[in-house]
């Protein structure tokens, strides 16, 4: 099945072994988009790896960002202001946003709901890229964080408008849940599908919103909490059965509590610069040593490894991808279930082949 | 009762479908070619070297310091630098690029020759619509495709052009004022290095 396949979200193809309708193996097969990115890492200073970090999952260019400055930073020992750990927190909460909303469409979209989900969700997310753009230039390859900070400040009225968008963005969770939450089909096709048992999930090292619906209370906001995360409330939803719906009701819950820190971030966003004087943009040459940073991106555990030879650029540059590491699962999710179910199970797993491959 | 959930369902697209009728906010779609919504004024495409509208002579700001083409990520941008100084916006000799080329296939539009330029040289365009059937002939973009006026560059980002502009003449007044007292400094101590002599 693939690499050209509508449902495979991208090149990407898998080796399936059937016994009449049922999947008895499974071996994914990917490399079809690979780019050299941690090799280009290697060969490019500090600052030009960052524009590349937002093609890693091109969806969520600015957690990308986020999760490589905080790498950066912690090598160099840069501070970040105030006012810049608050607008890293909402520009990456809106990506969360705008992520799941997606996800949501395309899981529809995979089991043959063409077409109305997906667009509900794309007319959400255009208001969400319509913040991005305003802010960092683009809609999705944002380049738009620092290292000791963010790029520039908030254009006059930007504020104002997330806070509309996230204001408004329960009503269409409401319609959305409307849609499908009761839905027949919707049920009947993903509960007791594609069942991830918590045990596998934990050996696996998955991580994200699949390893909470699998009801393991593990999110890297409030477990090792980074920025600033630790300063609002907000609540981890969790899933009982580790079943497609589940993973499908984590996100959207999940969506909720977004905007619960959108709302408690918009109204205390302080003044003040947003950026630390001391980080340079040329000749950045941190010293040597190395540094791990992670953050719970929308599809889960996203690190930056780096080590530093004191050189204008890194030594060594490693990405751990939460979507490379969750589809490692894909087999044990597909077994004994029907070809039509795959499609299903793979739009659960939520993969960006930019992010798989590198 | 089965299929109670899809008829909720059903219901909640009929709103919306009747409900886009009345309400303008339903209807989010635009007609692209006919339609077309204005830029944001961070927006960007692909960057282009400004000149000053003032200047007959269309002198670009850039004064070929190779630091966009060092980098650049892609590396897309390719320098060579005249061997002839000439006097730019204060009157201090500068080198002008002899060639200035990107090639606009491989530019991601990162703004990060923007970023880095200490010379406010290289700004990001707007333009879309850039397609064009000569992929080496079209894309690869010389110096003089790529120059625009200031004027232009106020027209799209204002807000940035404003700061740049008001920093530039701040910037023009101080070398004047400078090389005024520098005048009067070599005209009145003329005389007494004669008489040391």
């Amino acid at each position: 099945m693939g690499p050209q396949h509508p449902s495979t979200h991208g090149v990407f193809r898998m080796d399936i072994v059937l016994d009449g309708e049922r999947v008895v193996g499974l071996k994914p097969v990917f490399g079809y988009l690979h780019r050299n990115h941690e090799k280009i890492g290697e060969g490019t200073s500090y600052l030009g790896s960052m524009p590349y970090t937002d093609r890693l999952d091109y969806f969520c260019s600015l957690t990308n960002n986020w999760a490589y400055a905080l790498a950066v930073e912690k090598l160099a020992g840069l501070e970040v202001p105030e006012r810049a750990q608050y607008i890293r927190l909402i520009t990456a909460e809106l990506t969360r946003l705008q992520n799941h909303a997606c996800l949501g469409g395309f899981l529809l979209q995979d089991m043959g709901a063409s077409g109305t989900p997906l667009m509900y969700a794309f007319r959400q997310r255009e208001q969400i890229l319509d913040l991005f753009e305003s802010l960092t230039g683009s809609r999705m390859m944002c380049n738009y964080m620092r290292f000791g900070g963010c790029r520039c400040d908030l254009p006059p009225g930007w504020a104002g408008q997330a806070a509309r968008v996230a204001d408004e963005f329960p009503r269409f969770l409401d319609e959305f849940e409307a849609l499908l939450n009761e839905n027949e089909i919707l049920l009947s096709r993903t509960q007791g599908v594609g069942v991830l048992p918590r045990d596998l999930a934990v050996n696996a090292g998955v991580t994200g919103p699949m390893l909470r619906a699998s009801g393991v209370n593990y999110d890297l906001r409030k477990a090792d909490p980074y920025g600033i995360y630790d300063r609002f409330s907000f609540r981890i939803p969790l899933g009982e059965h580790g079943d497609v719906y589940d993973r499908y009701r984590v996100r959207v819950l999940e969506m909720r509590e977004s905007v619960k820190l959108l709302q408690q971030a918009l109204r205390d966003l302080p003044q003040g610069p947003v950026i630390d004087p001391k980080a340079k943009l040329r000749g950045f040459r941190p010293k040597p040593g190395e540094a791990y940073a992670r953050i719970e991106a929308p599809k889960g555990e996203l690190g930056f490894y780096l080590i530093s030879d004191g050189s204008p650029n890194p030594w060594r540059y490693r990405v751990r991808a939460p979507s490379l590491i969750n589809l490692t699962v894909l087999e044990d999710l597909c077994r004994g279930h029907h070809v039509a179910d795959v499609v299903v199970i793979l739009g659960s797993v939520d993969i960006v082949l930019g992010e798989v491959d590198r | 009762m089965l299929g109670q959930g899809i008829i909720k369902g059903l219901a909640e697209t009929a709103r919306n479908f009747v409900g886009s009728y009345f309400k303008p906010e339903r209807l989010v779609t635009v007609q692209y070619p006919e339609e077309r919504l204005p830029p944001f004024e961070a927006a960007r495409n692909f960057p282009f070297l400004v000149y000053d509208q003032n200047d007959t002579q269309q002198r670009l700001r850039c004064v070929a310091c190779q630091i966009c083409e060092k980098e650049c990520p892609p590396q897309c941008i390719y320098i060579v630098k005249d061997t002839l100084k000439t006097p730019d916006y204060i009157g201090k000799p500068q080198f002008q690029p002899k060639t200035f080329d990107i090639d606009i296939s491989v530019c991601m539009s990162c703004q990060i020759c923007v970023e880095v330029c200490p010379f406010d040289a290289i700004k990001m365009d707007v333009a879309y619509e850039l397609s064009t059937s000569d992929r080496f002939g079209q894309l690869l973009l010389h110096k003089e495709q790529l120059a625009r006026s200031n004027q232009y560059y106020q027209k799209i980002h204002p807000a940035e052009a404003a700061e740049i502009d008001a920093r530039l003449a701040a910037e023009k007044a101080k070398a004047q004022a400078k090389a005024e007292a520098q005048l009067k400094a070599k005209a009145t101590a003329l005389p007494g290095a004669t008489a040391t002599d």
